[in-house]
């Protein structure tokens, strides 16, 4: 392989290069300035400093990524792997099954979920006919990573099936001819095989869930907020873009921490490589 | 099909051009052929030609061969990033009240020239030199309105009077509330009898309680889901405006509107032209065009609000002529927005937060704290598998 310093190598990266520094790095930048300064350019740490008043907000959110991060893989897993192992035209019907609600925007599913939920919903009205007494749904932190896990879910489900598809058979079969039952089988080469699946399925679901901000409003009721709210509030009051920028930026650098100790977590440098 | 159309938007046309009287000359009007306008507006705030109503953009366009580059926001704070942040150019804007107010201390206006606007003479004096901008220099009021209390007649025993009915523990889990918080803060005043604009602290303290107390009793914070949630009749009392209410009728009969007695918001959009702009001419001779009668009332039919514009409201003809709930005959004390200084608007958002992360009863104080207890245990038993994993490993590295 020739060295990366060829012309040619430099000419295709190029574009890629000039892309990712202005609308990568050129932002970037962009925040990391405005958390720094004031209305007036000044350099400052008060907004940095500011944002302890936004504690119970981030634990909250951080929380709720957790919650929903879980949840998607416990349910993705599983469909991932029975995709993975049935036939060829199963296998596709169960693909657009996934990618379907993608095609819509997730602004307007989400919009249906809360009239859906509501309490006079059409699930309640359907329970009222059956005559069983309605439940609350809608306004709780459980609609809100409800949503969550609905919206994720294909992030979670699409890397680990594409790893699972991979992987190849004759390592099964091995496995099972030195004497894994079925249970060791997964234990010891499934799941450690398709570990950068996982890991890069966490990163599509975490991320996204933990800067949210429409799906709590709507199906949160807009009692509690979580952090993508108040950067959109702080971003549209006129004076207050610094503290926005802020918090942004601590919201990267919490995330950042988040995929290190996940990168730590699943803890070989070779699987690393999906973030 | 075609050919009858564009007959009918001759007729139509030449209707229109023999009615006004042109401040502009027609030679001015004539080089104006061909040009660009920018128009930055909120959504769904024109007539479009939905419904074989009068798509106004297009008759303009028809009328004086001036491209309308039509552009939509959905609140006050989005449209001014939008022309803070520059890289976008426009010719008439139209936000609300405080935000002109703003907009015209910051010099981001220019001053209009009303000889190119005789239509002007059509807005009721009432909508003129309003405090947002006293001398009448800048902006031609588009639509008003008014906030009130919409209730559902089923969901709620008596017709309110009063904004406290949104703090009645009668109606628990019924009730909306604006999800921003300038209105909010709003209607806390109103109950508290304070100024919306006080630059007083302690006026903006006391209005963060009433919203605290409120809390135990309300559904939701919204925005634009409250038209959902009132027509299915999911909650039984929300504040909103007043148009808005007419269109919510239309779908639900049951809905009832009343302008509570302590008082009410009360807004004005209007037109402006950006310091600037590249189209002056062209921007005041689309103001002048949006103020004559037939398509003020194609506006005012479509958006439902009230109209500033005489020729509207005294014309038999428009379907909310004489309307109660758009122009009240009592009249309703009002207070108008205007723009509040920066530390009053970091201080209100910083209430605004207490306010979305208080929790009412006592089992709930701890919820944040839960979730941090929570979160640590997550942790905990992250680093114990890693370190768990990392022992194994070594174990086996010295096997």
């Amino acid at each position: 392989m020739n060295k990366s310093t060829s012309l040619k190598t430099k000419l295709l990266n190029s574009p890629y290069i000039v892309w990712s520094a202005l609308f990568v790095i050129a932002p970037l930048i962009f925040v990391v300035y405005y958390s720094f300064t004031d209305i007036d350019g000044n350099f400052t740490f008060e907004n940095v400093l500011s944002l302890t008043a936004y504690t119970d907000t981030i634990i909250r959110s951080v929380w709720f990524g957790v919650v929903s991060t879980i949840i998607c893989l416990v349910i993705a897993y599983p469909i991932a792997y029975i995709m993975a192992h049935s036939k060829a035209a199963s296998q596709r019907t169960m693909m657009i099954m996934v990618m379907l609600p993608m095609w819509m925007n997730f602004l307007i599913r989400t919009y249906c979920w809360m009239v859906l939920l509501q309490d006079t919903g059409i699930i309640n009205t359907f329970l009222g006919k059956l005559g069983i007494s309605p439940v609350h749904m809608i306004n709780t932190p459980g609609a809100v990573i409800l949503g969550m896990v609905y919206d994720f879910l294909p992030f979670m489900i699409l890397p680990i099936y594409s790893v699972m598809t991979k992987l190849d058979p004759s390592i099964v079969e091995a496995a099972q001819d030195l004497g894994c039952n079925r249970f060791a089988v997964l234990r010891k080469c499934v799941i450690p095989l398709s570990m950068p699946g996982v890991i890069s399925g966490i990163t599509m679901v975490f991320v996204p869930s933990v800067s949210t901000f429409y799906i709590s409003q709507k199906l949160g009721g807009g009692s509690f907020e979580l952090i993508g709210d108040v950067i959109e509030r702080l971003y549209l009051t006129p004076n207050q873009n610094n503290v926005g920028a802020a918090l942004s930026m601590f919201l990267m650098i919490l995330i950042l921490i988040c995929m290190a100790i996940m990168n730590k977590f699943s803890n070989s440098s070779e699987e690393g490589m999906v973030i | 099909m075609k050919k009858f159309l564009s007959l009918l938007l001759c007729v139509i046309s030449v209707v229109f051009c023999a009615m006004p009287a042109f401040a502009l000359s027609d030679n001015e009007i004539e080089a104006l052929r061909g040009t660009k306008l920018y128009v930055y507006n909120w959504g769904e705030y024109i007539s479009d030609g939905e419904d074989g109503s009068l798509d106004v953009n297009a008759e303009f366009e028809k009328r004086y061969g001036i491209e309308v580059v039509y552009n939509t926001f959905d609140n006050n704070e989005s449209m001014y990033a939008k022309l803070k942040s520059g890289g976008v150019s426009y010719d008439v804007v139209i936000p609300s009240d405080y935000m002109v107010e703003r907009m015209l201390n910051e010099g981001m206006l220019e001053k209009l020239d009303y000889s190119n606007i005789p239509n002007f003479k059509y807005i009721d004096e009432k909508y003129r030199n309003l405090d947002y901008d006293p001398d009448n220099e800048y902006t031609v009021p588009y639509n008003v309105g008014m906030v009130g209390l919409i209730y559902n007649k089923k969901l709620v025993s008596a017709p309110p009077t009063s904004w406290t009915a949104l703090w009645d523990e009668q109606y628990k889990g019924q009730i909306l509330m604006f999800n921003n918080p300038r209105d909010a803060f709003a209607i806390a005043q109103s109950v508290l009898g304070l100024d919306y604009n006080s630059e007083y602290p302690g006026d903006w303290r006391a209005a963060a309680e009433e919203l605290k107390k409120q809390k135990t009793v309300i559904q939701s914070y919204v925005n634009d889901e409250v038209f959902n949630k009132m027509e299915t009749g999911e909650a039984a009392l929300a504040p909103y405006y007043a148009g808005d209410y007419l269109s919510m009728l239309d779908i639900n009969p049951d809905l009832g509107f009343v302008y509570p007695e302590e008082g009410v918001n009360f807004f004005v959009d209007a037109m402006c032209v950006l310091k600037g702009c590249e189209n002056k001419a062209a921007a005041e001779l689309y103001i002048n065009f949006m103020l004559e009668s037939e398509v003020a009332l194609a506006n005012a039919e479509y958006i439902c609000y009230a109209s500033p514009n005489t020729q509207v409201i005294n014309n038999p003809e428009y379907t909310f002529y004489g309307n109660e709930i758009l122009y009240p005959e009592t009249s309703v004390p009002t207070q108008i927005f205007i723009n509040l200084s920066d530390e009053t608007l970091s201080m209100m958002n910083t209430l605004w937060d207490e306010i979305k992360n208080y929790q009412p009863n006592q089992k709930l104080t701890i919820e944040s704290n839960k979730y941090a207890i929570y979160l640590g245990i997550f942790f905990i038993i992250c680093i114990a598998v890693m370190v768990h994993k990392i022992l194994v490993r070594k174990y086996r590295e010295n096997y």
